[in-house]
């Protein structure tokens, strides 16, 4: 951290040097990615997209309780992994997990009900929002002590190493995550144990209210650390779901084929603040609008125009999904809160949760 | 039949697990090429290989999540936690991982694993190498918590351990990693909830578990030479908790004893004693005792560390006062 940026802004949040974004990069629209491909990472994008704006609604209404944190900005990260792996593999989110947990095929319904707290939800009212968990689509939970699941992904993908499947585990992460104990342990432990792990960081610049620059020894939180793990420092776009998607596939095939783990650092943003209704004040004049304007959705849109892809089959997939989280948002309205017996439920693997004869 | 020692006993409960389960794992510090700090698991790498016995870095977060992400796809773990004193170091792990993951998912998620871990004084290693924390587990919604006193116990109990489908803590005491005792043969498989009525009495009930179970024996042996008959349970399991032997028990002494050597505040016994003052009060012929290490860390000269855990002395002279 440089002094001047240490002293520049401290207290003044507007005063802070703003981090805009890298621009497009026109190039990635000749990787060699299908195009039904990239219609899927359209339709997905538009999926988490439309979910999350729902979801705000419904917190500002009163609807979802307690607390959630949304991927609105950050969709490209979420919809280009999701692409590159197969359903047996496994995912790891953080508590901003929506945008994972649906990219893996989760129901809208179930999710929108859970963060509504109604029986009818994915953890039937017991998870919430910063949980979500979905063990059949490969989603193995959402966890919110930073930086644990990192840990865990390493055991399933050692799993699949024990059971000889070819299946990869992804841990998807925030920048801040990279200053704790448990990401450094798990890098380590992966390299040595040669696990087909990948971790991605999405690096939205921010942790709750505080720059991660201010307080990270090296500018790049993740790509920095990987040399010393011996792993490529792998930085991507992460507002771009071709860039995300092609480090995700290498990432994949060299996990799949036995070379073991990755770190991909993708840049890219949050729209709104941290949590619930934080209006992220803290950031910096013009950064926000900067980043507004490299909003992944507007450019993918192009691409896929000038990728030749009828303007009329994309309109067709927004309005289907719109048409998904108006039915998802009814499904959940209409589910009943869970009835009392839910509580004592589930601790043990025989369904209760009795501790004593 | 044969005699073990409880060291002995742990690898030969593991080995057993090993050879019914192929897809059953181990994991910690120094187990496999070393045999264990504790020389706990001699043997294991040369008869399961090192894809099943795998040394670990010093990194106790990565090691109980690697063992609980197996555990969650399919693979069965043991996970080696060396000294109890460790688990402060991984605890965000076992408390809001391993033992939540049931419950916040709706029950979706299943961690079939065992935290083995070496617990407890008597060793002279000082404050951070010897305290006894199973009471740290025991608070813990979603963990069972295991600490057996003898060769046999090790092995049913943690053969019972392994094959629960719950994540169990099993806390093996250095100070009785020397004893020894007699093993049938065959397999052995016990049962997760049970406690033992180590000895009969009418007198009072003396409950203990681990190191503090050979103290509690002797101490009934010297006070039986004085006209008072104890009894003595061994816990075995803290969770699950045998109430039903520790209450049927009490009914019939009128006198309940807790031995413990975890630190005074929120030991266990404070809970068995809740439980006993609220179910069966006007059983009882005397107010209840708590014989437990003080409120402090441990010492590590032998004076000092034997006169902070519990001893049989104490155990016997607390009775003979307080029975009158
Ligand atoms: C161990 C731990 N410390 C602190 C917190 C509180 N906390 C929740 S989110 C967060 C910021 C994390 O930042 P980052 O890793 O960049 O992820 P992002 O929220 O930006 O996706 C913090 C500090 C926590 N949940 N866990
Ligand atoms: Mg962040």
């Amino acid at each position: 951290m440089s002094t001047d940026r240490a002293e520049a802004g401290r207290h003044d949040f507007a005063l802070r040097p703003s981090r805009p974004p890298a621009p497009v990069d026109h190039a990635n629209e000749d990787l060699p990615i299908p195009l039904e491909t990239r219609v899927e990472m359209y339709r997905l994008q538009q999926e988490l997209r439309q979910f999350e704006k729902r979801a705000y609604d419904l917190f500002m209404q009163n609807l979802v309780k307690g607390t959630s944190h949304l991927s609105l900005g950050q969709e490209a990260v979420a919809a280009g992994v999701a692409a590159a792996i197969r359903p047996d593999d496994y995912t790891f989110a953080t508590y901003r997990g929506h945008a994972h947990t649906l990219a893996r095929g989760v129901g809208m319904g179930p999710v929108m009900a859970e963060l509504l707290g109604r029986e009818d939800g994915l953890l039937g009212g017991k998870g919430g929002s910063m949980h979500l968990t979905s063990v059949e689509h490969g989603m193995m939970g959402s966890y919110a002590i930073v930086g644990a699941h990192l840990c865990i992904a390493n055991g399933a993908a050692w799993s699949a190493q024990i059971r000889g499947t070819d299946q990869v585990a992804v841990a998807f992460f925030g920048d801040g995550t990279t200053n704790i104990g448990a990401f450094h342990e798990a890098l380590n432990f992966a390299v040595v144990w040669k696990l087909p792990v990948i971790f991605v960081c999405e690096n939205n610049l921010y942790m709750e209210y505080t720059p991660s620059d201010f307080v990270t020894a090296v500018p790049h939180p993740a790509a920095d650390r990987a040399p010393a793990y011996g792993l490529e420092a792998v930085l991507v776009d992460g507002n771009d779901a071709d860039a995300v998607y092609e480090a995700a596939r290498k990432a994949v095939e060299l996990a799949r084929s036995g070379g073991g783990p990755s770190l991909i650092e993708a840049m890219t943003y949050r729209h709104g603040g941290h949590s619930r209704a934080d209006p992220g004040k803290y950031r910096p004049d013009g950064e926000v609008d900067a980043w507004l304007e490299r909003d992944p959705i507007p450019m993918y849109h192009q691409r896929l125009l000038r990728l030749g892809v009828a303007e009329g089959q994309l309109t067709e997939i927004q309005q289907e999904v719109a048409q998904r989280v108006d039915d998802a948002t009814e499904y959940a309205k209409a589910s009943a809160p869970p009835g009392d017996a839910a509580l004592m439920t589930d601790v043990w693997a025989d369904g209760g949760s009795a501790w004593r004869n | 039949m044969a005699e073990l020692n409880y060291r002995e006993a742990v690898a030969h409960g593991i080995a057993q697990e090993m050879r019914r389960d192929p897809l059953l794992v181990m994991l910690g510090e120094d187990i496999a090429d070393a045999g264990g700090v504790f020389k706990t698991t001699v043997g294991l790498l040369d008869e399961f290989g090192p894809e099943r016995v795998r040394d670990t870095p010093i990194s106790e977060q990565a090691i109980i999540g690697a063992a609980a992400g197996a555990a969650m796809t399919g693979i069965p773990t043991i996970a080696e936690i060396m000294f109890s004193d460790f688990i402060a170091v991984c605890f965000d792990m076992i408390v809001n991982e391993v033992a939540k993951a049931r419950y916040m998912t709706g029950g979706q998620i299943s961690v079939p694993m065992v935290i083995r871990t070496a617990n407890g004084g008597g060793s002279r290693f000082g404050a951070q190498h010897s305290q006894s924390v199973e009471n740290w587990c025991m608070m813990i919604p979603g963990l069972k918590v295991v600490a057996p006193s003898t060769p046999v116990d090790v092995i049913g109990l943690l053969a019972a351990s392994i094959r629960d489908p719950d994540p169990v803590v099993f806390f093996e005491h250095k100070s009785l990693f020397a004893t020894k005792g007699e093993v049938p043969d065959g397999e052995i498989v016990d049962t997760l909830g049970t406690a033992a009525v180590v000895r009969q009495g009418t007198d009072c009930t003396i409950v203990a578990l681990a190191l503090m179970v050979p103290r509690a024996l002797e101490a009934a042996d010297r006070l039986a030479e004085e006209g008072i008959s104890a009894e003595v349970i061994d816990v075995r399991t803290l969770v699950p908790l045998d109430t039903e032997t520790l209450l049927g028990s009490v009914v019939k002494t009128g006198r309940l004893y807790t031995v413990e050597e975890n630190p005074r505040l929120c030991g266990w016994g404070a809970e068995i004693t809740s439980i006993v003052a609220e179910e069966v009060f006007w059983d009882l012929d005397g107010p209840i005792v708590r014989i437990t290490t003080p409120h402090i860390p441990l010492p590590s000269a032998e004076a000092l560390e034997d006169l902070a855990i519990p001893s049989a002395d104490r155990v016997h002279d607390t009775v003979v006062k307080t029975m009158g």
